[in-house]
């Protein structure tokens, strides 16, 4: 399998290569993550499209190695980060300590429920001054004193009095800001947002998103923003890798994705969009499109591509194996058969 | 024949396998006493008195000269025998009670301020009480025991009730008008069989602690009548010359009330993850 | 929140009366003559005529209950058949053995259970954590007069290092006294150990699993401290509740206990009035410790106000 891609000018921040994860159960092993390859370059942002059950989540887990240990999962493949100090690191292979010591300093993370992500017995200025103090070796003073700051940085009001508040006395808009003030603390070069937005009303999503792309375009860090949402991919994103039961299916730029998708999952997602169900030139149809069937289950996948079940366009081949995940340009990739690999010519 | 799925599961589990296993010799040995144990126990023999264990007397002999061995084996009948009849009469009390005060939500505060009422009191000093007052015979302790527990189990069912009343199937049923006593019994009580069986499992080894306790204290079962705890009674002032005629009917009595303990807390360990995936 | 502690007292309330009817109830039925009950075989014709107006005896049973409650609101619980003395006296002469045995053994089951309790949640399923259950469902397993037997065995008559039986001399120096609870208190402390093990473990391991915990280890922070700062505090107040609950067992447990050792407390006096006959004192201590019962539970019940910031006003 080809994984070479266009080469950037600078060097990218992560470049995680076919990551696996899987899980022993009493029904059999599950393998939420199969085989995942792709790049985040600085300042860019790259978002993680799938559905429920796809493995965005597993992903962002295992890249931070959040797994819980009595999960017992088993991990394969590599994950190298660039740190500050220009040094390139193996995520997967670091030391439970040296892994520590990125956590919530230079990679960071934002989860999905603001409502139950906070401590609800300990104040706010506290949560973050913790993370100041043990990543920074400030004292307990400057310590509340950049937790201010970074209150004041996503545009808390009446920071110095939230200080010494609890999350149960703040919205649920306000304490995801928190997540990202606690986030951004200790200026990480790489943000993981798992569904930062999914558990928030559509007004409190415009808000956050305007703010964090406000934050990276400050401080020029990475995000790998993990959604379902594809409005939101389309706004905010550089670069999609699309997955589908735990594979990339397709990966691309934003703009190349949504104009001309490889993938029929792709082609099938945008065309749930309802402003986007028709062609270019012809009447609107009456009814909504949704992609037939479901998502096969894990324990019993299908025989050859993962997606052939609910596949308007699949042939006999796709039964037979799983596609490999081929170049079909020099920036995309996408693993269906119906799509023919592109000849790169490789840089003399 | 497949057997059910939980009982294939349980035979993973080798812990609770070795508790079932202990159990059911435990149970054999006491059922079959005199096949099993020949000398008698009531035998005394004053010249055999405290005997240390040996190839004739394999626990050794208490005060009287009685074979230890045949004085568990036997007693076994009498503990256990209390044990399950508390069980089983706490189960039967406890669900009713349960069911009613979990169903009918008028009835439901009333009922628990009697439960909580009855919880107030420690278990053994209500089981004194309710003993001298009925008098120190084996019923009447299992009548005392039964009434001490009733509370525990009640309230499991009431709390068990309460969820699965509020499945939308129990909602369908009765607006298809069907009679409140068939729903308990046809559509309730069924979802309810597993934690009262868990629960049964507990009481059944709580029950075998309380009797020994009672036995000993001299105000449960009558002392002729040897049950593990009215042996230790009856020998304790031995203890410092011959510890085996304590030492053996207090190892009876933890080995199968940790049985009993393993075996329920296996079994709920089981039901509780498919109680959650279907509730 | 004042809502809240008003429901909390009503229902107090209305468990200490239902308790106050079960124990009137238990002692008539066992004492059938309520006059000998109060008075014992001496009495007088005047004593006799006293009682019954004080106690309504020649009216309708409900009705004896109220004069009974009256009393007892006044403080007067009746008089020992056997003491020749008021029930509430020998009560609080007894009470501190009981007492002092309950704290003690609490403060013993805390501190072996919690620390093993959280050690089992963190290293779950590992050999740590099936040892610890294990031992922890063996101390539930152990009956405490064989177990208090054992240790006196052990403890008192091989080794010698504390006293077979007894509370100390007449008069006994403090230091004495509470040197001859250790081993009971021990007795209490190991085998409720267990249940303290089992709820640490279960409050904790809950904890574990939220959320927050997840992003406190997301922020890097040492497993210690997720552990003890994040989780425990979470976890706390459950484990709380469950060390009030165990006061209240204590006092059950001592009932065995004191017999064993040979303490002049309150279980003690408990089981001997049963097997004297001594209803009235019975009946008070029924009263009395379920009464103190009913109260750690408001008590703790108080206390989450106090402890969980969210429940603030």
């Amino acid at each position: 399998m080809s994984t070479s891609l266009q080469a950037s000018a600078e060097q990218p921040r992560l470049v995680v290569r076919n990551l696996s994860t899987s899980f022993p159960t009493e029904d059999g092993l599950v393998r939420s993550v199969a085989d995942v390859s792709f790049m985040i370059h600085p300042g860019k942002t790259t978002a993680l499209v799938g559905e429920s059950g796809s493995g965005k989540s597993v992903t962002s887990l295992t890249l931070m190695r959040l797994l819980a240990k009595t999960a017992n999962a088993r991990v394969s493949g590599e994950a190298h980060f660039v740190t500050r100090e220009g040094r390139t690191v193996d995520l997967l292979a670091l030391s439970d300590r040296e892994m520590r010591s990125l956590r919530g300093n230079q990679l960071a993370m934002i989860f999905q429920e603001p409502m139950t992500s906070l401590n609800p017995v300990i104040t706010i200025g506290e949560q973050i001054a913790e993370s100041v103090r043990l990543h920074k070796g400030l004292d307990h003073g400057a310590a509340l004193a950049q937790a201010k700051r970074m209150l004041d940085l996503v545009e808390i009001p009446a920071s110095a009095q939230r200080l010494h508040e609890y999350p149960h006395q703040l919205s649920g808009g306000m304490r995801q800001r928190v997540m990202i003030a606690l986030a951004m603390a200790c200026d990480p070069t790489l943000l993981i947002a798992d569904e930062p937005t999914t558990a928030l009303d559509v007004t409190i999503q415009a808000q956050i998103l305007v703010l964090m792309r406000r934050l990276q375009a400050e401080t020029g860090m990475s995000i790998l923003f993990i959604t379902h949402n594809l409005g939101v991919v389309a706004h905010h994103a550089n670069d999609v890798v699309v997955l589908y039961a735990g594979r990339v299916v397709e990966h691309a730029p934003v703009r190349p994705l949504f104009g001309a998708p490889e993938h029929p999952y792709t082609q099938g997602l945008l065309a749930c969009l309802p402003g986007k169900a028709h062609a270019a030139g012809q009447p609107r149809p009456k009814r909504l499109f949704a992609i037939r069937g479901q998502v096969s289950s894990p324990l019993s996948p299908p025989p050859g591509c993962a997606f052939e079940p609910r596949c308007d366009q699949a042939q006999s081949l796709c039964t037979q194996a799983m596609p490999a995940l081929v170049d079909t340009s020099a920036s995309r990739q996408a693993r269906c058969v119906r799509v023919p690999a592109a000849v790169i010519a490789k840089a003399a | 024949m497949q057997l059910p799925r939980i009982v294939r599961q349980l035979m993973h589990r080798r812990i609770v396998m070795l508790s079932a296993v202990v159990l059911i010799v435990i149970t054999v040995l006491a059922l079959g006493a005199p096949w099993f144990a020949s000398a008698d126990p009531n035998d005394t023999a004053v010249l055999d008195r405290l005997k240390a264990p040996s190839s004739a007397h394999l626990l050794g002999t208490d005060e009287l000269g009685r074979d230890m061995y045949a004085r568990i084996v036997h007693g076994a009948r009498y503990s256990l025998a209390i044990a399950a009849l508390t069980a089983l009469g706490s189960m039967l009390a406890g669900t009713v009670l349960g069911l009613v005060a979990g169903f009918f939500r008028r009835l439901d505060a009333p009922l628990m301020r009697i439960v909580d009422a009855m919880m107030a009191f420690p278990d053994i000093l209500l089981a004194i009480a309710l003993v001298a007052i009925l008098g120190p015979t084996l019923l009447n302790v299992v009548l005392a025991l039964v009434l001490v527990y009733t509370p525990r189990v009640a309230r499991v069912v009431r709390a068990s009730t309460l969820v699965v009343r509020e499945l939308l199937f129990v909602e369908a049923v009765r607006a298809l008008g069907v009679r409140t006593s068939r729903i308990l019994w046809r559509h309730i009580l069924p979802n309810l069989l597993s934690p009262i069986m868990v629960q049964a499992s507990f009481i059944f080894a709580y029950a075998i602690l309380a009797e020994a306790g009672l036995s000993f204290l001299g105000v449960g079962v009558p002392p002729e009548i040897p049950t593990w705890g009215t042996m230790v009674a009856g020998s304790q002032q031995y203890a410092d010359k011959a510890f085996w005629v304590v030492l053996f009917p207090g190892l009876a009595i933890i080995f199968t009330a940790l049985s009993l303990q393993l075996l329920g807390d296996g079994v709920r360990d089981l039901l509780d993850p498919k109680l959650k995936k279907t509730l | 929140m004042y809502r809240y502690l008003a429901s909390r007292l009503a229902g107090m309330l209305a468990v200490l009366a239902i308790v106050a009817v079960i124990v009137f109830v238990l002692t008539r039925a066992a004492s059938g003559d309520p006059i000998s009950v109060l008075l014992g075989d001496q009495a007088t014709a005047e004593d006799i005529a006293r009682v019954q107006k004080d106690y309504g005896l020649d009216k309708p049973l409900p009705v004896q209950f109220g004069y009974w409650v009256r009393e007892v609101l006044q403080g007067n619980l009746g008089q020992s058949i056997f003491l020749q003395r008021p029930v509430t006296q020998a009560l609080w002469e007894r009470a501190e053995p009981t007492t002092f045995l309950a704290l003690m053994a609490v403060a013993i089951a805390a501190v072996i259970g919690i620390p093993c309790g959280i050690v089992s949640a963190v290293y779950r399923g590992r050999p740590v954590d099936q040892l610890f259950t294990g031992v922890a469902m063996l101390g539930a397993s152990i009956p405490s007069f064989w177990f208090g037997i054992v240790l006196i065995q052990m403890f008192s008559v091989s080794l010698g290092w504390f006293p077979v039986s007894g509370y100390g001399a007449p008069g006994a120096p403090l230091a004495e006294r509470l040197h001859s609870l250790i081993l009971p208190a021990a007795v209490l402390g190991i085998l409720n150990s267990a249940l303290i093990i089992r709820f640490t473990r279960a409050s904790m391991l809950d904890v574990l699993g939220e959320d927050y915990v997840r992003t406190a280890r997301s922020k890097g922070l040492p497993e210690s401290t997720v552990v003890l700062k994040h989780a425990l505090r979470n976890a706390l107040v459950p484990i709380v509740t469950v060390l009030g609950l165990t006061v209240a067992l204590m006092i059950g447990g001592a009932v065995v206990t004191e017999t064993v050792f040979g303490l002049p407390g309150v279980g003690n006096l408990v089981v001997s009035a049963v097997l004297r006959r001594d209803y009235p004192v019975i009946q008070g201590a029924l009263l009395v410790v379920a009464a103190i019962y009913v109260l750690i539970n408001f008590s703790i019940d108080l206390l989450y106000v106090a402890v969980d910031p969210r429940v603030k006003l």
